[in-house]
């Protein structure tokens, strides 16, 4: 997957869900993102940079990546 | 069915509470309060003559055929102007009012040419009629007095002749034009003798007026004075199939009316619910594209797009396109497999490419052409509401005081409900426009709305929001439904938010240009106004804050208690004829059937063991994802029922190269469509004609599609998609559509009581259809939302990343245009070319003049993304920098434009707002050139050696 496009996707919803706050902005958005984004697409967001995001779709994308960790579930929660 | 006329009472019905009993000719009958005489005989059985009156216009009076005697009162009156009383007595048949009748038709016939059986209507003619009625045997007068009888006829418009020397001068075209339609085209001109129905002014001729040929006129004609070409030429039909329409989202109901395997006519069925008996140029008469030449009946293969296609078998290309599917599968995976389902097929239909998707290919990468319209619309109404619909039914729109369209062109995408729309505006309800441009409803004839806030693309939600600071700072909340309906806590947080000076309308209006003052007043009408209904269309979820916008509408209503009864709600005007249905049947990467979640581990059990299969519980890739990901090389194979993703979706060049990229791109479809140049294997489909199942309209009504005639190809779509399943070895063995429709039942709460038989006995069933609502529901969360409570979602404005500057200062967004339909490979097949040949550009006089373009010059239109030619249309319509074009034609290829810039939810792209610029040009760009020679290489066909 073009990983560019990836992260223009992952910074507009972050920028659009930025007025809940850092955090329940970063939660809404990995949760955002685990019911509508196909595994390959979030794998390759969660292995890129997270410095090439902005801080809430940074910190959403880590907390797909502990949803997503070994024992974890996968899907949306 | 026999062709028979519908049924014509005379008059139209009352609603009263109040009966009133009378006796007609002897027959005692109870009637609504002010019904008519004319009616109420017609109810009892005893049909008075008439020629002036029909059930769907307002009495006139003028015929003077229906005349009648009534004890007490003097002369006789006119049946279809005078209302029962009770216990009045009528006398429909007296010696004396035979004599008035015939010598009035005398008078009609001694100025109608006596050419009865070469007449298109021959055996068809209300005139015809009554002169069997009222005994009619000889003419006193003659017929060599001055006459009409040589007066040319109008053959302008494409699909119907005037005829003045057979008019009778009943002004029931002029009303139908003014009371149906509400176009008021149409005008009795002159007096007396000299009386003639004119179109437009005196140069005018049908084409060149104001006439939208909605047909309404030439079905309320009782003569051949109004007909239909294809009645001249083809005769007077012999049966009749209910069906319904395929074009836009108000799902017209429509009588086909044959003569053999041959359709003569599409009359708009009276007792349709969606339409009222009403149609536009597009169901009515633009079905032609049916029978086109253009139409491919055979399948066809190629091993490489660059080769010619090969005609070849059924059973050859079903197994071609299977082995490629079964190969692709086996070396990459199912993931590299996918399917779009079409908006233009019936329910049926797409349920089952999303089953064959699911259950065959193994994935969940089924999308749908909602992606590129309304998926916003799933998502914000889920969201708030607790249900991917809209609220209410067509008919609530006559209960509303406050009308507000946001983002619609209703006269031009939605006709037959914009009809409706109109006539509740003559009637008094107040009328708010939130539209870049002035669209029709802004000012047309006894329609003006009390506000047009023409505000600048991309900034809805700015808007709403200072519409919302508005209504929540002036105290014009309804706080009584917030506290019962919603959650509480949640429109606390956005009551805040929305009241914070940075959302007051003047602190916005440099963002929204919208002034101030007007905003304001237009949020208090909303609020304060009485029932207050929102419509809107793909000028709201076609942003990049689509989904917002969506629930920015949601959180209005309920703050305002307009949710839950008639006259009031939520109603996104789908484009298609079935994207409601396309949504509800499953087509989304993320949802099975009914909205579900294919996570949800219910749901699927469900689901596999019915299907007999085990189903993916990570969500697919939708549209645009697939195309990244066959660029990428993850994605190769695409099974597309019934949509034109080269010419409909943005950027035409990433769609292309994504197509290009794949190693199997099955097209099922009537014509090779623009994608087909990047298909491997096309598979004919079929026309709405052609095949049973069902659509879903915009209000939610399930309406049955019936078969005329038999399919051309010699399959319906289902039953190519099952072709297609068996190959890849799943065991379906549908043998009609209804036993689809009883699987889908079977599998979704919110269909479980819809049925073909429930279906045939009560016409169509709004969902939800089950044990709570057994009969369906026009108005939807009555007493509680379908999700519980209301949910109030905060929506900052955050400005789209596509920015005007120097290289690009206009703002190009776009739309359509009442005679064609979507990529217009329906209606550029129709005599509809005739309204709109081309695609224009819109653009306004001040942005053209310092550009040196005039009106017609060719411009060329660029953007980050390309640039195509178009001729220009200057217009105040538009806003100075904004500039606007449909994209009905491949050969202008508005989406090459277009960016890739979505919504942040959905992916719904961003076609309202692209950053361009406009120059004087001289021809086709190098990529139109290149592409219709690449789409001419593309269309190659090598016909089959020996039949199948």
């Amino acid at each position: 997957m073009d990983v560019q496009r990836l992260r223009q996707m992952a910074d507009q919803i972050a920028r659009n869900l930025a007025v809940r706050g850092p955090d329940a902005a970063a939660a809404a958005m990995a949760e955002h993102i685990a019911q509508f984004w196909d595994p390959r697409m979030r794998a390759a967001i969660i292995a890129d940079r997270r410095e090439a995001l902005s801080p809430i779709a940074a910190s959403a994308i880590d907390l797909l990546a502990a949803r997503t960790a070994p024992g974890q579930a996968l899907g949306p929660e | 069915m026999r062709y028979e006329r519908q049924d014509d009472l005379g008059t139209p019905e009352v609603t009263s509470e109040t009966r009133i009993t009378l006796a007609i000719d002897g027959r005692e009958i109870s009637v609504p309060a002010g019904t008519s005489v004319m009616r109420a005989a017609a109810l009892s059985g005893g049909a008075i003559p008439k020629l002036c009156a029909s059930d769907n216009l307002a009495a006139f009076g003028s015929c003077r055929i229906c005349l009648v005697e009534i004890d007490g009162m003097r002369g006789t009156p006119a049946s279809c102007t005078t209302p029962v009383a009770e216990n009045m007595v009528v006398r429909t048949q007296t010696a004396r009012l035979e004599r008035l009748r015939k010598g009035v038709m005398e008078l009609y016939i001694s100025d109608h040419p006596l050419d009865c059986l070469t007449c298109s209507a021959n055996n068809d003619c209300e005139l015809q009629d009554t002169a069997a009625q009222v005994g009619l045997r000889d003419v006193r007068y003659g017929y060599a007095g001055t006459s009409h009888l040589g007066l040319p006829t109008d053959s302008s418009n494409p699909y119907f002749d005037f005829d003045p020397s057979k008019c009778i001068a009943c002004s029931r075209c002029v009303r139908a034009c003014d009371e149906v339609q509400g176009t008021f085209a149409l005008t009795m001109d002159g007096r007396g003798f000299a009386s003639k129905i004119s179109a437009g002014q005196a140069l005018d001729d049908f084409f060149t007026s104001d006439c939208v040929s909605c047909g309404a006129c030439v079905q309320a004609c009782p003569t051949a004075t109004l007909q239909e070409k294809a009645v001249t030429a083809i005769g007077k039909p012999e049966r009749s199939v209910v069906t319904t329409c395929a074009y836009c989202g108000v799902g017209c109901t429509f009588r086909a009316e044959m003569r053999g395997e041959q359709l003569v006519r599409m009359v708009p069925w009276k007792d349709g619910k969606a339409n009222r008996g009403h149609s536009c140029v597009k169901g009515r008469f633009a079905w032609g594209y049916a029978n086109h030449q253009d139409r491919i009946l055979n399948p066809m293969v190629r091993d490489r797009i660059d080769e010619p296609w090969r005609e070849v078998s059924w059973a050859e290309a079903i197994a071609f396109a299977a082995s490629r599917l079964a190969t692709i599968k086996a070396t990459h995976g199912a993931a590299a497999l996918g399917g779009i389902t079409s908006s233009r097929c019936t329910n049926e239909e797409t349920y089952l490419v999303q089953k064959l998707v699911r259950a065959g290919f193994g994935s969940n990468n089924v999308d749908t052409c909602a992606r590129v319209c309304h998926s916003p619309t799933g998502y914000g109404l889920k969201t708030t509401f607790g249900t991917s619909a809209g609220t209410q039914d067509f008919d609530s729109v006559m209960h509303a005081d406050v009308i507000l369209i946001i983002g619609a062109n209703p006269t031009d995408a939605h006709p037959v409900f914009a009809s409706r729309m109109k006539r509740r505006l003559r009637q008094g309800a107040k009328l708010i426009v939130i539209d870049p441009r002035r669209i029709d409803l802004v000012k047309s004839p006894h329609v003006e709305a009390a506000y047009h806030l023409p505000l600048q693309p991309g900034t809805n939600v700015a808007v709403l929001t200072a519409m919302a600071h508005v209504i929540v700072t002036e105290g014009l909340a309804d706080e009584a439904f917030v506290r019962e309906r919603c959650d509480l806590d949640e429109y606390r947080d956005w009551a805040a938010f929305v009241a914070d000076p940075r959302h007051a309308p003047e602190t916005l209006e440099p963002v929204t240009r919208v002034p101030a003052v007007e905003l304001r007043a237009a949020a208090r009408l909303y609020a304060t106004g009485g029932n207050a209904a929102i419509y809107y269309g793909l000028g709201v979820t076609e942003h990049s804050q689509g989904s917002s916008t969506v629930m920015a509408i949601a959180n209005l209503a309920m703050a305002t208690g307009n949710i839950g009864r008639p006259g009031v709600g939520v109603n996104p005007l789908r484009g298609q004829n079935n994207v409601q249905g396309a949504c509800d049947m499953g087509s989304f990467p993320h949802e099975l059937p009914g909205y579900r979640h294919v996570s949800d581990d219910a749901t699927r059990a469900l689901f596999e063991a019915d299907w007999g299969v085990s189903i993916d519980p990570e969500p697919g890739l939708r549209i645009p994802n697939m195309l990244d990901a066959a660029i990428s090389g993850s994605f190769r194979a695409l099974y597309i029922q019934g949509e034109d993703i080269l010419q409909s979706d943005p950027n035409t060049r990433h769609v292309a190269a994504g197509l290009a990229a794949m190693e199997c791109v099955i097209v099922q479809d009537l014509f090779l469509n623009e994608t087909a140049s990047y298909a491997h294997v096309f598979l004919p489909g079929s026309t709405f004609l052609e095949k049973n199942g069902t659509f879903t309209n915009a209000e939610r009504r399930i309406q049955p599609v019936r078969k005329v005639m038999e399919p051309a190809s010699g399959h319906e779509d289902w039953q190519i998609t099952q072709l297609l399943a068996q190959a890849m070895g799943l065991d379906w063995n549908y043998i009609h559509p209804r036993q689809i429709m009883d699987e889908i039942a079977r599998l979704t709460p919110s269909f479980s009581g819809v049925s073909f038989e429930r279906l045939d006995a009560c016409g169509s069933l709004q969902w939800p259809v089950n044990e709570a609502f057994p009969d369906g529901a026009p108005v939807m969360h009555v007493g509680q939302f379908a999700g519980g409570r209301g949910r109030f979602v905060v929506t900052d404005y955050v400005p789209t990343d596509e920015k005007t500057g120097p290289r690009f200062p206009l703002l190009l967004t776009t739309g359509r245009i009442l005679s064609h339909y979507n990529v217009g490979a329906q209606t550029r097949r129709t005599g509809n070319v005739a309204w709109h040949p081309e695609d224009r550009l819109e653009m306004h006089p001040v942005d053209a003049e310092n550009r040196g373009l005039k009106d017609g010059d060719w411009a060329r239109l660029a953007s980050r993304t390309g640039e195509t030619t178009l001729r220009v249309t200057v217009t105040d319509r538009v806003a100075p920098g904004v500039v606007y074009t449909t994209f009905h034609h491949p050969s202008t290829q508005a989406n090459v434009v277009t960016t890739e810039f979505s919504d942040w939810a959905t992916n719904c792209p961003e076609y309202k707002v692209t950053a361009v610029q406009v120059t004087p040009s001289n021809g086709p760009t190098d990529w139109q050139q290149d592409y219709e020679a690449q789409s001419r290489r593309s269309r190659r066909i090598v016909p089959a050696e020996t039949a199948e």
